[in-house]
């Protein structure tokens, strides 16, 4: 493989970059914004992350996330009850909003990435794959699982003062959640993708980068 | 950087924001579709500085209730509290968890109204074509793209202990009309960090074919 040109995302320098070994990195000498990383394995191990996220984010939102109980009475909530009991209370707005960053925009980044990771191991990738991968791409900043463990954290402290409080089951499966999203994010590369794809005026079917 | 120092738009290539792939377009007005990934292909984001304004704008304005207005109010048998995003943070801090409280109050009070500042400052240096501290702006866009999101904070945990509080008679919390505010403060202005275009910084004093006032 030969030098690539490319144009920095950030500050648009034109620059000519390298081919990376496994585990490393370009950054634009202008701003300083990453312009590629390549991980030791891009595909297999981002997938197999993804697979054990999907089957985690189940079990965190199934689950109940904690439980409360005072003067007798026991009470306890899910993600999505959460986002609901919002709801009831006249929040509608607030309600979709919350629903949105921590189950749809997680589900939707999860879904499509396993299905990207999944069809791009048949060659030639399929075009559609590209629009999956942007979708997941647009997730990314709204899909807020870690924001929302520590939103939950800070919520028990505050109960903690008024009623006895204990982590349920989907709460241990939301720390494991925020430990995978970030995991597949820094060994995929979506360069590996693109490399393998159709193009969309059919001119242009790139080698199999390898 | 040396002189050579050159920006895909001044050599007549453009950058799809989708997939990276660097294309020679057709047209220089409408430079079209990325070959490669099919999206649309645009030199610099559309519109970007009046959208930005815009969006910021909006977030300013919602500021102001979203910290004067209560976003949770707890009902007891015998009273009934309101507390603001600022009170929420000092309950924390008088309870005992100081930590917490930091946390809180970097993520609801500090967060929110650095990004307006910053996003304020890159919009006007840009407007008026600023080359100083090229490298600076661009680490502070990074950074406001970054940790803008943990500003969501608050809104999860009035969630939460909304979900968990409902103990009528003897105790309830409900949400107040703060929240909806505050929620829209951190949604408007992670908005207008999608909207500003980096490159901008970095545009002051060349120009090129494809280049529209």
């Amino acid at each position: 493989m030969t030098h690539e040109t490319v144009a920095c995302p950030a500050c648009d320098l034109l620059q000519q970059v390298p081919p990376l070994p496994p585990g490393g990195k370009a950054h634009c000498p202008r701003c300083d914004e990453t312009l590629g990383s390549r991980s030791a394995d891009p595909l297999d191990r981002p997938l197999a992350l993804t697979v054990a996220a999907a089957i985690v984010f189940i079990i965190a939102n199934t689950q109940s996330l904690m439980g409360l109980s005072a003067v007798g009475r026991q009470a306890s909530t899910t993600i999505i009850g959460g986002a609901y009991e919002m709801w009831v209370q006249g929040q509608a707005l607030t309600a979709m909003v919350v629903a949105f960053c921590v189950v749809i925009a997680p589900a939707t980044y999860i879904a499509f990435m396993l299905t990207v990771l999944l069809a791009v191991r048949r060659p030639p990738a399929p075009r559609w794959i590209g629009e999956l991968l942007r979708w997941a791409d647009f997730m990314k900043p709204w899909s807020m699982s870690e924001v929302m463990m520590l939103g939950i954290l800070v919520a028990l402290v505050k109960i903690a003062e008024l009623a006895s409080v204990s982590p349920g089951i989907g709460m241990y499966a939301v720390g494991l959640l925020v430990i995978l999203l970030p995991a597949i994010m820094v060994n995929f590369d979506p360069a590996e993708v693109w490399n393998r794809v159709e193009w969309t005026d059919g001119t242009s079917s790139t080698a199999i980068a390898e | 950087m040396s002189a050579a120092a050159r920006s895909g738009a001044a050599a007549g290539l453009v950058s799809c924001e989708t997939c990276g792939l660097l294309s020679r377009p057709a047209q220089a007005v409408h430079p079209g579709h990325c070959p490669r990934c099919g999206s649309e292909l645009e030199w610099r984001r559309r519109d970007s500085i009046q959208r930005t304004w815009a969006l910021l704008i909006a977030a300013a304005i919602c500021y102001i209730p979203a910290n004067i207005l209560p976003v949770l109010r707890t009902n007891t048998v015998v009273s009934s509290d309101a507390d603001t995003i600022m009170s929420g943070a000092v309950f924390l801090y008088t309870s005992g968890s100081w930590p917490l409280a930091v946390i809180v109050l970097v993520a609801s009070v500090m967060i929110p109204l650095g990004k307006l500042v910053a996003l304020a400052y890159l919009l006007i240096t840009v407007q008026r074509g600023s080359v100083a501290s090229n490298r600076d702006r661009a680490r502070l866009y990074r950074l406001v793209e970054i940790i803008g999101r943990w500003s969501m904070l608050d809104v999860f945990v009035d969630t939460f202990t909304v979900a968990l509080i409902q103990l009528q008679p003897l105790m309830s919390v409900e949400p107040g009309p703060g929240v909806v505010f505050f929620m829209a403060v951190v949604v408007l202005t992670m908005l207008a960090v999608e909207s500003f275009d980096p490159r901008l910084i970095w545009d002051a004093g060349t120009s090129w074919q494809g280049r529209h006032a």
